[in-house]
């Protein structure tokens, strides 16, 4: 049905009188939203499948008005233009989709009506507890009520008593009470989580949500019901009565437990994490993250954080560690073990670093596990592919370090600078590692720490600025969040006071190593990262399509046969 | 002057001697219309039935032979045929005569539907509280199994359906046909939203389907034993055939009475039929198609004019009992329960009684009725039980205001309709409950 004259292929929809062009299919709410105007909503989801069982999102519908017999427009001698045929009954605006000519009333007086009706029936059983409920500053129920219910209640008869603080599962927890029924929970489990252990049980206002006899919601997913219930009843086990969300600070980035590269929201207050939540990105995780990934910030406090310069154990300055680090690095024999959990900044001024010290060998650990063929990829380094994009490596990496143990034994290697990799997982052994000195770059104590000639303490993730590149070569940016341990560095300025004692110079911040990056690596030209969209960009990867990844089909990636088993 | 019924569809059910068997069935004529169905071309049996008028006798009153057009035969998915036997509207008992007393005339209804749309199978959804029905439809299927008018190559032809009698699990709304589908499909019954899921084309496992009344299946055998044009004959236009009327209430003689559709008035079915209201009792409301038919009051009356022009002006006793004229009356004939209630009764006990029912009721799925038919419960309960307050029968009207229309099925408005009619039309006492009683105090919560 698209216009031939408007080759685009949208189609024209009026949201109060005002035109928008939209795709065809797109539902009211979305058509609505591209024009500026909010139809609220709770049952609807944008990934999850339409129910229409809320009843928030009721608006007045009209299609151009068609002469029954002889398919004319009927026009309106008044103001010549084609005449609208109101519906008498108010539709949803979830379950209807855009045909060209729509008309949409998002704010008449009947629509207001049905919102102040709606609103009013989704309070008469809630408890109103928002002073002690998570929720609160983030709830639909509050948002709405403010902007679209009445203000006041006309129900004096008792409300439904129902089950207040159930476990559903190890991570959320349920009160019954505050639920409306929406089912967005339901339909997460049954859909994207294929974890279908949710149901309502009894009828009517008596609607109970509940977990299905002998299962519970354990699921890796669990914890998106929570952020996907518009109402306080689904809460975080874990973050319950931590804070009060509107003191938190919100700050972009990406999940570090795999390839996939999730986007997401680190919420902070003072210096303290205290969730993770995912951000939308359509192209990479829509909506999502695992609940394993919302866990990852707890290594910020951890008890074992590295937070001393020390030498052989002793505790120096920053610039007295780095100076030792130096020296070794110039003395030869050097071998380098970078990672797959730095930022590409960090592994393209290590790869600077290499050339000013002879081009030692490169080294990366691989961490392979099983994915989920969701959001957890197979490859548990966040950016593997910015390691190759920026040439640190040329292979893909292995889990065991056979070669640097071989060199290692026959003296060929002397020095290992490690980054953030603890080498006795990565199949060398103490006494390997105490045949050689180790420059240790890492956050968290470990065997290789404790055997490390020089312990230069950096920072995690959430304490530094950067990038990395999923396992679809898209390029996303991460934020620092929260300041990290006094006087520790990160790895950027610890790598930039390396290279600076090798004579070069540069600014080591993202901001001053992006423009080398865009000038020296192919990929990344004309990139800048302060002009990098939130969503990420994808680069040419034609490079490096034919390696065999180990990554398996994800919610937004299909793996490309590697050339050589294609043929 | 004595009323004689024109039975149809109960014309031997209730005869001495009429049994529930197949040898029964045959000896009167039983499986001929089959016969003659299925020597005709399936698009012809849908004519004959489109040609008839026949309207769904389930409560909507929809043209059976237009909804057998929508399906959708292009996508190449089985078609499925569905019986709906959960008939539970308060005030209805029809289908439960038809499938106890000659559930043969259903099967052989069914079987002529499915011919007709080529169904790939065929299910009595009955509701669980008919279990002796239940019961009898199972033998009866095996016994037309047996002399091969269902199963495999039905009388000798290339043509295949089964019946199965589907159990429901006791819910009001399974009744919907929506609901009914999800239920056959192991789910909770939520009506599903419309569009886009009707069920001629995305009904039963998401394939076309058909689904209709005890009763209006088995006028399809009817239609074919009479042929279309001359069913058309009886009844009134556009509201043909006979019908069931199920008469419940302060009558001296409540029951089941088969008359054609027009034929009769709601006054003469009350005093002629039925015997007239007990002695020294006079009229003061009827419900006339179901509990979730807008209520009708003794002293009303109805003015307007008819589709062909004639005008009317009818008291409560005139309104001619079809599909039309109730509808044009404000209310409608629904599932054929008429429900008549003399000067003894308290009209707000009447309510909170539907009310409650309602609640009990409402699946829960979308928001007005689920909250809204609890809350007029509560409302009314509480006005029956002492504590009603002068702003109460405002309040209850506008909770119903709220419901109708606004939600996913028919549900909404059945259970919004009894508390605004009741309101509209008996305000007054609505509002004497408040007067001069002992109140509880009551805050706002």
């Amino acid at each position: 049905m698209s216009d031939p004259a408007k080759p685009d292929n949208l189609i024209s929809v009026f949201v109060d009188g005002e035109e928008v062009r939209v795709r065809p299919g797109t539902n009211m709410i979305e058509a609505a939203t591209l024009a500026g105007k909010e139809i609220p909503h709770y049952c609807y989801h944008s990934k999850l499948s339409v129910v229409g069982n809320c009843r928030m999102c009721l608006v007045e519908m009209g299609m151009p008005a068609v002469d029954p017999t002889t398919r004319q427009p009927v026009m309106d001698a008044a103001s010549g233009k084609q005449k609208v045929n109101w519906m008498p009954r108010p539709t949803i605006a979830c379950a209807t989709n855009a045909t060209p000519g729509l008309q949409i009333k998002t704010s008449s007086p009947m629509v207001k009506e049905c919102r102040e009706g709606v609103m009013e029936f989704l309070l008469v059983n809630h408890p109103l507890d928002c002073p002690i409920c998570d929720q609160a500053g983030e709830c639909r129920l509050q948002e709405f009520a403010t902007d679209y219910g009445r203000g006041y209640s006309r129900f004096v008869e008792e409300k439904n008593v129902k089950p207040k603080r159930t476990k559903l599962g190890p991570r959320v927890m349920l009160d019954d009470e505050r639920c409306i029924l929406c089912s967005r929970c339901i339909r997460f489990c049954q859909e994207i989580a294929k974890d279908d252990v949710l149901g309502f049980i009894s009828r009517g206002s008596y609607s109970t949500l509940t977990c299905f006899p002998g299962k519970e919601l354990a699921n890796n997913y669990s914890l998106n019901t929570v952020d996907i219930c518009p109402v306080g009843a689904l809460t975080s086990s874990d973050f319950r009565f931590k804070m009060r969300v509107w003191f938190l600070k919100e700050t972009n980035s990406i999940c570090t437990e795999s390839s996939v590269g999730v986007n997401t929201i680190v919420s902070s207050r003072e210096g303290t994490i205290y969730r993770i939540t995912p951000r939308r990105n359509d192209d990479v995780n829509d909506t999502w993250m695992s609940d394993s990934g919302r866990d990852l910030f707890k290594q910020v406090a951890a008890e074992n954080r590295l937070d001393k310069y020390a030498l052989d154990g002793a505790p120096v300055t920053a610039d007295q560690a780095v100076a030792e680090a130096a020296t070794l690095l110039k003395a030869g024999k050097v071998a380098i073990v970078g990672s797959g959990r730095s930022s590409v900044e960090e592994q393209f001024l290590l790869k600077k670093l290499a050339q000013a010290v002879g081009n030692p060998p490169v080294y990366l650990v691989s961490r392979v596990q099983p994915g989920d063929g969701l959001l957890v990829s197979a490859d548990r380094n966040p950016n593997v592919r910015g390691a190759l994009v920026t040439g640190l490596i040329n292979e893909l990496p292995e889990q065991q370090l056979a070669k640097l143990a071989a060199a290692i034994e026959s003296g060929a290697v002397k020095t290992i600078l490690s980054v953030d990799e603890d080498l006795t997982l990565a199949g060398l052994t103490t006494d390997q590692l105490k045949k050689v000195q180790v420059i240790y770059l890492g956050t968290h104590h470990n065997s290789t720490s404790q055997i490390a000639k020089v312990e230069l303490p950096v920072l995690t993730v959430f304490e530094r600025t950067g990038t990395f590149i999923n396992q679809q070569f898209r390029v996303q940016k991460f934020h620092q969040a929260v300041p990290g341990p006094a006087g520790v560095l990160n790895t950027l300025s610890v790598l930039g006071k390396l290279l600076a004692l090798n004579g070069q110079n540069v600014t080591a911040t993202p901001q001053g190593v992006w423009p080398l990056l865009a000038a020296e690596v192919p990929a990344l030209a004309g990139m800048a990262f302060d002009t990098l969209p939130d969503t990420g960009k994808l680069i040419n990867a034609s490079t490096w399509e034919h390696l065999p990844y180990c990554e398996g089909k994800t919610l937004k990636y299909e793996p490309k046969k590697p050339a050589a088993t294609a043929q | 002057m004595p009323i004689t019924e024109h039975r149809v569809i109960l014309k031997y059910a209730d005869q001495p001697g009429y049994t529930n068997t197949i040898d029964c069935y045959l000896q009167h004529g039983g499986y001929e219309a089959l016969k003659k169905a299925v020597a005709m071309k399936p698009e012809e049996v849908g004519k004959e039935v489109e040609v008839s008028g026949l309207r769904g006798r389930g409560g909507a009153g929809f043209p059976a032979g237009m909804k057998w057009k929508f399906l959708d035969r292009k996508s190449g998915k089985p078609i499925y045929l569905i019986c709906n036997a959960d008939e539970s509207e308060p005030g209805t008992f029809k289908d439960r005569q038809i499938m106890h007393k000659d559930p043969h005339q259903l099967i052989e209804g069914m079987m002529i539907t499915a011919w007709a749309i080529q169904a790939k199978l065929a299910i009595i959804y009955i509701r669980e509280e008919m279990p002796f029905a239940a019961k009898i439809l199972k033998r009866a299927i095996e016994e037309a199994r047996a002399k091969n008018f269902l199963g495999n190559n039905i009388l000798g032809t290339t043509y295949s359906c089964e019946i199965i009698v589907h159990r429901g699990a006791a819910a009001y709304i399974c009744g919907e046909e929506t609901g009914l589908i999800e239920s056959l499909e192991g789910k909770r019954p939520y009506p599903r939203i419309k569009p886009p899921y009707f069920p001629a084309a995305l009904g039963l496992y998401m394939c076309p389907t058909i689904v209709n009344n005890v009763e209006t299946l088995c006028h399809v055998k009817h239609i074919i034993t009479m042929g279309g044009a001359e069913y058309a004959k009886t009844g009134v236009p556009n509201n043909t055939g006979t019908r069931i009327w199920c008469v419940s209430g302060h009558v001296q003689r409540p029951g089941y009475y088969e008359f054609e559709c027009g034929k009769i008035t709601l006054g003469q079915m009350i005093y002629d039929v039925c015997g007239g209201l007990h002695p020294g009792r006079a009229l003061k409301a009827i419900i006339p198609g179901g509990s979730s038919a807008k209520v009708l009051r003794a002293d009303e009356r109805f003015k307007g004019k008819l589709r062909d022009g004639t005008e009317y002006n009818w008291s409560v006793n005139d309104i001619p009992l079809d599909f039309d004229s109730p509808a044009a009356c404000g209310t409608m004939s629904g599932s054929g329960g008429i429900m008549v209630m003399d000067d003894s009764v308290d009209i707000v006990e009447v309510l909170a009684n539907l009310n409650a029912f309602y609640a009990h009721e409402s699946c829960g799925q979308c928001t007005p009725c689920r909250e809204g038919s609890l809350w007029m419960k509560k409302i009314s309960s509480r006005m029956t039980s002492g504590h009603a307050r002068p702003e109460d029968a405002d309040l209850l009207k506008n909770v119903a205001d709220q419901i109708a229309g606004r939600t996913i099925c028919a549900f909404g408005e059945a259970c919004a309709w009894p508390t605004q009619s009741f309101l509209a039309k008996f305000k007054d006492e609505f509002v004497a409950k408040a007067d001069n009683k002992p109140r509880k105090e009551l805050r706002l919560i």
